[in-house]
C-alpha cells in the first residue's frame, strides 16, 4: 500500500490517503494492477465532491438558466453565476463580469482570435507565439493569418526547453499586436516567466494572452498583478467536468470586442432590423450554457481552495524530483525538458524503445501515461524527437505510482533491451 | 508480464523494429508515397518500382514510428518484390483483416503466413494503425497519391 507522503521543505503538507479517497476512480484497477495514473496534464480525475455536485444539481436544482422566474432556475442560476465569482476570486480578476465561460481553453483562445483578432489587428501586425505552444495557441493564429494577412513569429526554446527571453525581445516591436503564450509547457512542465514577457510585451504595446492550461491546476495567478489581458483555461484539467472552459479578459478589452457567436442570451433586443448586445460577460456566451459543467469546475475550485494551491505545489514539487530522479537511473532513459523552473510534467523517451510501444506495455502494468507528440508538433521537431512518453503529476499522485512508473520501465527494458 | 504483449512483442517482431529491411531512400522508384498518423506522429515513406509489366520489381522505406510500424513496414518489402498490383492490394486487405480481426473473406496466401506474427495487435485497438501504416502508404502509392493520414 501507498505510505504517507508529506511535502519537504517549500509548504505545508497534506495527507495524501486523504486526498486519494477522495477520487473514487484511484481505487479501481487497470489490467489487473493497481491503477498509477500520471496523465492529469491530459485530463485530471475528479473528486467525490465534483461529482456530487453535479449529480446534485442534477437531482435537486435543475434548469435553465437566467430565464426562468421559479424558484429552481433562480437558484441555478445563482449556483452558475455564482462559480463565475468562484473563478474571480481564484485568478484575481477585478471583475467577476471578466469571466467568460467557453467549452475549453481552445474555444477561449478561437473566441480571441476571432473576435479581438478581427476587429483589432490587420495585415501586417505581428502575433508572437512560442515553439513550446499546443496546437490550440498556434492554428487559431495561422488561420487569422490566412485570413487576414497578419504575421505570426515564433520565439525559440533552449535546449533545456526554456524560453529564450533575448529572441524573445528580438522578435517584439511597433507591429507586435499579441503575445500569445503558455504559461507552463504540457510537454516539457516548463514555467515560462510570464511577468518578464507580459512587461516586455506590453512596453511594446501589444496585448497578452496566457494559457493556463497547465498552470492553473498548480500555480496562484493573479490577474491584476500580472497585468495580462487574456487568460484561458479548461475545467477539466482542473478536476472538473470536461465541456466547460473559461476565458479572462480585461473589461475594456472584453467591451470592445465583438460576439464571438450570435443566438439567445448575448443579446439585450433583437429585431429584423437590428440587434443589440447584452453586457459582459453575457455578450460572449450566446445559447444555454454547460450549466451543470459550471457548477462542477466551481466545487473542483473550491475542493483545490481546500487543499491550497501552496500545498498542491508543494507535494508536486516534491514528487517530481521523486520521478525525475528516479527516471534518471533508468538506463537509456533522457529527459525532454530539463529547464529549472517547472512542474509536474516529465517528458523523456527510451533509447530502445518508441514511446507507443512504451506506453503499451506499462499500460498492462496499471500505468497510465501519455505517448506521442502531445498536440505539440513543432516542439517534437525543434526537440529533435518523434514523439515522448510524458507522465504528468496530480495533486492526488504519490511515490508509489511514480515506483510503478519505473517497475514497469523495467519490463520494457526486459522486452527492448 | 502479460500473454498479449508476450504475442505483440514477439521476437521476430522485435528484430525487424531494430533491423528494418529494405530501409533507404531510392532514386529510381515510380511510385512513393508518404504515410502520416496524426494521432501518434508516426511517419514513414513507401518507395515503389514498378516494372514494364506493373509488378513491384523494388520496394523500400524511410521513416519514424514504433516498433510495430517498422515491423510491418519491413516485414511488408520483403513480401511486396514480385507481385503485380492486384496481388499486392489483395495482400493488404488480408492483412487489414488480420490486424482488426474483421472477417471479410480475405486470408493471408501461405507463403506470407510469416505476416501472422503481427495478429497480436488484434488484442490492441489503439495499435492497429500502427502495423496497418504501411500497407495503407503502399497502396496510396500505387494508387498514385502523394500523402495518406490514417486517424
Amino acid at each position: 500500500m501507498t505510505s504517507p507522503i508529506t511535502a519537504q521543505a517549500g509548504g505545508p503538507a497534506y495527507d495524501i490517503d486523504a486526498i486519494r479517497a477522495d477520487f473514487p476512480i484511484l481505487s479501481r484497477t487497470m489490467h489487473d494492477k493497481p491503477l498509477a495514473f500520471l496523465d492529469s496534464a491530459a485530463s485530471a480525475q475528479k473528486p467525490r465532491q465534483v461529482i456530487d455536485a453535479i449529480s446534485n444539481a442534477y437531482e435537486t436544482e435543475y434548469a435553465n438558466v437566467h430565464r426562468g422566474l421559479y424558484q429552481i432556475s433562480e437558484a441555478v442560476t445563482a449556483r452558475y453565476e455564482g462559480t463565475r465569482e468562484t473563478i474571480r476570486q481564484y485568478i484575481n480578476a477585478a471583475h467577476t463580469h471578466e469571466i467568460i465561460f467557453t467549452r475549453n481553453a481552445t474555444e477561449s483562445i478561437n473566441l480571441v482570435a476571432y473576435s479581438f483578432g478581427r476587429k483589432f489587428l490587420e495585415a501586417g501586425d505581428e502575433v508572437v507565439i512560442t515553439e513550446l505552444e499546443h496546437h490550440s495557441n498556434i492554428v487559431p493564429w495561422q488561420m487569422l493569418r490566412d485570413e487576414k494577412g497578419i504575421i505570426l513569429k515564433v520565439v525559440p526554446v533552449s535546449d533545456d526547453g526554456e524560453l529564450i527571453m533575448s529572441a524573445f525581445d528580438e522578435l517584439l516591436g511597433p507591429k507586435t499586436k499579441l503575445v500569445a503564450v503558455a504559461h507552463m509547457s504540457n510537454v516539457m512542465g516548463t514555467i515560462l516567466p510570464v511577468e518578464d514577457i507580459i512587461h516586455r510585451a506590453h512596453a511594446v504595446g501589444a496585448k497578452v494572452l496566457l494559457d493556463g492550461c497547465q498552470s492553473v491546476t498548480h500555480i496562484p495567478v493573479d490577474m491584476q498583478a500580472l497585468g495580462c489581458d487574456f487568460y484561458v483555461f479548461s475545467g477539466h484539467k482542473l478536476y472538473g467536468p470536461s465541456g466547460i472552459g473559461v476565458l479572462y479578459g480585461r473589461e475594456e478589452l472584453l467591451d470592445a470586442m465583438p460576439p464571438f457567436m450570435g443566438g439567445g442570451d448575448m443579446i439585450s433586443s433583437v429585431t429584423f432590423e437590428k440587434s443589440t448586445w447584452a453586457k459582459l460577460p453575457h455578450k460572449f456566451e450566446a445559447g444555454t450554457p454547460a450549466i451543470v459543467q459550471a457548477i462542477g469546475l466551481g466545487a473542483a475550485i473550491d475542493y483545490v481552495n481546500g487543499i491550497g494551491l501552496e500545498a498542491i505545489g508543494a507535494h508536486e514539487a516534491d514528487l517530481l524530483n521523486y520521478a525525475t530522479q528516479k527516471l534518471s537511473s533508468v538506463d537509456g532513459l533522457r529527459i525532454i525538458g530539463t529547464a529549472p523552473n517547472k512542474a509536474s510534467v516529465v517528458s523523456f523517451t527510451l533509447d530502445f524503445a518508441h514511446p507507443h510501444d512504451v506506453a503499451t506495455i506499462i499500460d498492462r502494468a496499471g500505468v497510465a501515461v501519455r505517448a506521442g507528440h502531445h498536440c505539440a508538433q513543432p516542439l517534437m521537431e525543434r526537440m529533435d524527437v518523434p514523439a515522448t512518453v510524458r507522465a504528468s503529476i496530480g495533486l492526488y499522485n504519490n511515490r508509489a505510482d511514480i515506483d510503478a512508473l519505473v517497475a514497469a520501465l523495467g519490463e520494457v527494458q526486459e522486452l527492448f533491451g | 508480464m502479460s500473454d498479449e504483449l508476450r504475442e505483440l512483442y514477439q521476437e521476430v517482431i522485435l528484430e525487424h523494429g531494430k533491423n528494418p529491411r529494405n530501409f533507404h531512400a531510392s532514386d529510381d522508384a515510380t511510385n512513393e508515397a508518404r504515410g502520416n498518423n496524426p494521432l501518434c506522429g508516426d511517419q514513414l515513406v513507401i518507395y515503389l518500382k514498378l516494372d514494364g509489366d506493373g509488378r513491384v520489381a523494388d520496394v523500400s522505406f524511410l521513416g519514424k514510428g514504433c516498433a510495430i510500424c517498422m515491423a510491418s513496414a519491413s516485414m511488408m518489402t520483403e513480401l511486396l518484390k514480385g507481385r503485380s498490383q492486384a496481388e499486392a492490394k489483395t495482400l493488404f486487405e488480408a492483412f487489414h483483416d488480420m490486424c482488426t480481426g474483421e472477417e471479410n473473406g480475405h486470408e493471408l496466401p501461405d507463403d506470407v503466413e510469416k505476416l501472422r506474427v503481427l495478429s497480436g495487435v488484434r488484442e490492441f485497438p489503439t495499435r492497429v494503425k500502427c502495423a496497418t501504416l504501411p500497407w495503407h502508404t503502399m497502396v496510396a502509392a500505387l494508387q498514385g497519391e502523394d500523402e495518406i493520414s490514417t486517424e
